[in-house]
Formats: C-alpha cells, structure tokens, sequence
C-alpha cells in the first residue's frame, strides 16, 4: 500500500526533525531486515501465543445479534489479549525490534493508558528501561492504568503542556527521543506519526484480519460483509482493515468519538470535522482551526481523544474504501452498558464506540448478513469514569 | 545574492529569536526595533504553533501566551507591514511550523511573506526529504527556505549543505530549543563537513544562553542565534521587555564581534 517515501495517497511522509532523521532511516532498514527474517517473526509469534494469549477469539454475540434483530454480530476479543486490549500486538513487536537493534530503553506515548501498560509489560519481560508520557489529564482519568504501569517498572511522566491529553503525550514523547536517541527506540503506539510508524505498527496489528478471516472462514465458510472497529489513530481499525482492504466485497467502517457531537466544538472525530494538515510527523486529517492551529479535541474515550488520523485511513477514507462514522459519548457509554448487560462482556470504553455503531447498523442489514466488530479492550479500567457519568462516585 | 546574504557581511552575525504576540504584537513591534537598534544582523519571527514539538518549554509557553492573546498569521503580517514602513531594514525570516504554512495555503503564506518583505522561513519540521513541496514555492518567491543540520546529520550533511539557501541552521546539540549550561557537541567538526561542500553562512542555534557562550560559537561559525534566552526576559519582563531585549542584543553582538 505505501510507496517508498512512507505515502498513502498525498498522506504520511516524515515531517521532523533534521535531528531525528536518521533515527527513522535507522529504524526502518531494521524493520525491513527483520520483517522478512524467520528467526524474527518465529520469536514474534510465539510470544504472540504463549505470552499475550492469541490467538484472539472471535466470538458469535448470539443475544445481541437476537436483540438487535438483523445481522449476525461476531465480536472479534482483543479485549482478552494479555494486558486487556490490542495494543500488546504493537509492542510485542516494537520491543522485538527495538532488542534486535541494540536499544535497552523503551519511550512511549499513552491516552488511556492501555499503550503505557502494554509498553512498560514488554519493557518488563525483555528487561528494558520504560519512560511513559501521559497527559495529565489522563492520568486523573485513568488512575488505575498509571498505578500498573508503575507496578511494571516504568516511570510515568505527566505531560501538563497543552491540552495535558494524548496529543501533548505524543509531542513529549517526541521531545524527548530527539533528546536521547542512540540508546532509546520510541514505541509509537498508533498507526501515526512519521513514516515508518503508519507501516510498522499496521503490520504488526494486522495479525487481528489475518485471525478473523481465518476464524469466518471456519465458523461461517465466507467472508463477513463489514467489519468495524472503533478509531482514534487508528490501530485496531486498520489491524481489522487490513487483510480485508482487497475484499471489495467487505465493508470496512471505522467508529471516530464524536464527543458532545460533530456538530459542537467538543468532539474528537477527524475524518468528520478535520481538514488535511501536517503535525506529528505525517499528512493526513486534523482537527484544527482556520490559521492551522491544532484543536482541542475532545472524547470521553483518553485514547480516541487525539485531533489526527492515522495515513492510511486517511488515504481509505479518500479513496472511498473505507467509511468513517462517529458516535457520541452517550451512544458510546449506553453501548458500554448494554454489552455488559447482554452478553457478560465489559468493553474498553473506546471499544464501546465500535458496539455502539453495530447497534445501529445491524437491525438494518438482513438477518444472512454478517459484521464484525473488534473489541479492541476490556473496559475495567472505565468503570470509575463511566460511574461518574452517571452520577455515581465509587472510588477504584 | 538574497537579502539574508547581508546579515553576513558585517563580522559574525547574530540572529535573536522573539515569539510573535508574547506578551502582545506592539511589545513584539518594539522589541524588533530595539534588536535592530543595538546589532541584530537578521531578525528570526516566531509564528506561534499550538504544538511546537521542537521546541523547549519556554518557548511552548510563549507560543501558548501569544495564541491566547489571540495572535494570527494575519496580524502578524500586518506587523510586519508595519514594521517595514517604520524603517525596519535588518533581514527578517519567520520560524514557525509546517502546518502554519500549508493550513493558510502553501503558496498564498509564501507570497505574501515576499509581498510584506520578509526574506525567509524556517521550518524545523520539514527536514531534506519533504522540502521540496515547499522549496518550490520558495524559489518561486524568492525566499530562502533555510536548511537545517543536526549533531546526527552525519552522513547526511553533504546532501543538504548542497542545496541549501541563505543560511544553514546548524543544530548545536541534540533536543529541544532552551538554554543549556554546556554544549558538548564537536562543532567546529560540524561546520568543517559542511564548508567543504558549500559557502552557505553557517548560523549556530538551540541552547545558546548569553555573550560568552556565543563568542564560543562564533568561532566555529558566521553567526549565532538565540532564541529561548530572549524570549525568558520577555516571560520575566512582559510589556517592559524591550530595552531588557535590546541590552541583551548588544552584549551578545559585542561579544562575538
């Protein structure tokens, strides 16, 4: 899908710093030796399986799919991968390649927290030095992933600059690789950011598409009609996507956090209300303000709340091949209720955005039609928030 | 020969740094007269970004203080008029970020640049391999899209020194921008790799805090620039700024002088 330089389309590309230039070259022909090495991704999935569990079960909803009356709903459970959500998929690979290439210190951006807990798990098992920066924000929002990633070893930076959320986390975590390069690899935890990042991270994700057909094709003879994940940066979105893009036949929806609604100032949905800019190492959508100023996006979701979008999608969405929805902090909180109601299952709050899309796309497609829908995490750690959303206070 | 060319011919040049809109454009206006009054070779506007990933805390913090007294690219080009019409004659290059740029339209934010006499533009988020979309325009206006080298550049020096225009920023240390109390990286090494392949004045930046660091660097290069130790007296010293500014340019220009 990419050309040399890192495009998809006009977007992606490598807007940074002279400094860290040779950085990503660095990077790059490291993953390109590696990528097709067998002793490599022979090492990659068998921690894959034997450590974070895969592969991932692709569970028919039954109960929803009766509820909702229309077409079957197969739950894609990344949510019961080691460390509660996709993100481990990404990091197992980055900190594979990282050791590979010499590194012994691991810096990583996080919006949940699900990243950070990911990063400072692979840090612990290959014996690195982790160094998570978090807006603070999200470290009030997101408390009990602070106190794991501790307990793991990391040192957690709170990023008070800006909007003190994900975007900020990002901009530090930049800040400080031109700081320290030599010893350090910057474990980007979305399909963003400058090439090679968009690619790596997809690769190492797509193993979710790769399950899933595997699995439809066992369970249902066919490929499914649409498969849906919910998308910030985009990296479960296009883990989904991915071994799916040439199956013209199966609809590819991404679920973008609408916030208070796309409509109001309040809202973190790129695709639906961002114009094409440059930030963060790559072209693609971004939330900002007529002179180019980046906005301050928001979600209830900490890691959908980031003003860009990962390339690809950005290039999906242009080309058609994809469709990017949005779905509001209400429609995602009654989602998150009603999964745990329905089938026993506590979807990641970001996750519940994707539930709350097939909610609303079943009951419109015949009942032979089938979706799929990546649940990208597990929601434990949005019990205390979603409380307070509803007017309750429990403390963790 | 571009107009940047002329900040090079006095001695070693010094290029002092101001976030435009901190604390207010007429502080700004001011503060430019003062730098031109007391020795400043080439003056470096900020275009305030919210996001400014190359950049320390200080100057994060006066791009935040500017944007909230509701700065624009628009006011600051008319300050720039302004500026202009009151007998600002030194060279004059805005820093800001890719996104500024390509937001208001690559090529209407070039024109107008060469339109309001600025003479270049820097931007520390488009390295060698995504210039050209800009570099283009910029030849087109003739504005000098100003290179930049870092201590990591190694192999890649030659590549860029060739091409560049105006002047080279050369990247004395790795990092952000903000003052540093030493800087450990082998400059004089730096800027030889870059005479052997080019004329192009070399101009030292990041982490420069006062005169005698700068005499250092001049040493090693045809000029300094100084930016987070500027924009610290204008945090400290808000409207009252100006002749604090202008102090500070004339030690630092006497210093390297």
């Amino acid at each position: 899908m990419t050309n040399a330089n890192g495009r998809f389309g006009v977007h992606g590309g490598q807007y940074i710093p002279e400094t860290l230039m040779n950085a990503v070259i660095e990077l790059e022909e490291a993953y390109n030796h590696y990528k097709n090495d067998p002793e490599f991704n022979k090492e990659l999935e068998e921690l894959f399986n034997e450590y974070a569990n895969r592969p991932s079960r692709l569970y028919y909803a039954d109960k929803m799919t009766k509820d909702l009356g229309g077409a079957k709903i197969y739950l894609k459970r990344e949510d019961l991968n080691h460390t509660g959500a996709h993100k481990i998929n990404n990091v197992l690979g980055q900190a594979l390649l990282a050791k590979k290439m010499g590194k012994t210190r691991l810096i990583a951006e996080t919006g949940a927290g699900q990243h950070g807990v990911a990063t400072a798990t692979a840090a612990a098992l290959f014996g690195m030095e982790c160094v998570v920066f978090m807006g603070e924000e999200d470290t009030k929002r997101q408390a009990l992933n602070v106190y794991r990633m501790r307990l793991l070893g990391a040192e957690v930076i709170p990023v008070k600059s800006g909007t003190a959320t994900l975007k900020d986390a990002v901009s530090e975590a930049m800040r400080e690789w031109t700081s320290r390069i030599a010893d350090t690899h910057y474990c980007l935890g979305s399909v963003m950011g400058p090439h090679p990042f968009p690619t790596i991270v997809r690769d190492f994700q797509a193993v979710i598409s790769k399950e899933i057909k595997e699995q439809i094709m066992e369970k249902e003879g066919r490929l499914p009609d649409v498969v849906m994940a919910c998308c910030g940066g985009g990296s479960n979105a296009i883990g989904t996507f991915y071994n799916f893009i040439e199956d013209k036949d199966v609809r590819l929806i991404g679920v973008e956090a609408a916030g208070r609604g796309i409509d109001t100032f309040e809202t973190a949905a790129t695709i639906n209300t961002g114009r094409l800019g440059i930030f963060h190492g790559m072209k693609s959508y971004f939330c900002q303000d007529e002179y180019g100023q980046i906005a301050p996006v928001y979600s209830i979701s900490a890691g959908l709340d980031y003003p860009g979008i990962g390339p690809e999608h950005a290039w999906l969405h242009d080309t058609g091949r994809g469709e990017y929805v949005a779905i509001t902090d209400d429609e995602a909180v009654n989602a998150f209720e009603y999964l745990s109601k329905t089938e026993g299952i506590i979807p990641a709050i970001e996750s519940a955005h994707a539930i709350a899309y097939a909610m609303k796309l079943a009951p419109t497609l015949d009942k032979d039609k089938i979706i799929v829908v990546t649940v990208s995490g597990r929601g434990d750690k949005d019990c205390a928030a979603i409380a307070r959303y509803r007017g309750e206070d429990i403390s963790e | 020969m571009s107009n940047i060319a002329n900040a090079f011919k006095n001695g070693k040049a010094f290029i002092p740094f101001i976030t435009c809109g901190d604390p207010d454009l007429e502080t700004t206006m001011k503060i430019v007269h003062e730098m031109q009054d007391n020795g400043a070779d080439l003056i470096e506007l900020g275009i305030p970004f919210s996001d400014p990933t190359a950049e320390g805390p200080v100057i994060q913090e006066a791009s935040l203080r500017a944007l909230n007294a509701g700065t624009t690219t628009d006011k600051i080009f008319d300050m720039v008029i302004k500026l202009r019409s009151e007998g600002i004659t030194v060279p004059m290059v805005f820093m800001t970020y890719a996104n500024v740029v390509y937001s208001y339209g690559s090529e209407r934010f070039i024109s107008k640049c060469k339109e309001i006499g600025i003479d270049g533009l820097i931007l520390p988020d488009i390295p060698y391999e995504e210039k050209e979309e800009f570099w283009d325009i910029c030849v087109k206006y003739d504005i000098d899209l100003v290179s930049l080298i870092a201590p990591t550049s190694e192999d890649r020096i030659a590549m860029i020194a060739k091409e560049a225009k105006g002047f080279i920023y050369v990247v004395s240390s790795l990092g952000v921008t903000g003052t540093r109390s030493t800087i450990t990286t082998d400059i004089g090494a730096l800027t030889s790799k870059i005479r052997e392949v080019t004329d192009v004045p070399c101009a030292i930046g990041f982490g420069i805090s006062g005169p005698e660091q700068a005499a250092k660097m001049s040493a090693h290069a045809d000029g300094v620039i100084v930016g987070s130790a500027i924009v610290k007296i204008v945090a400290q010293y808000g409207k009252d700024a100006p002749s604090h500014v202008g102090e500070f340019v004339k030690s630092v220009k006497g210093a390297i002088s």
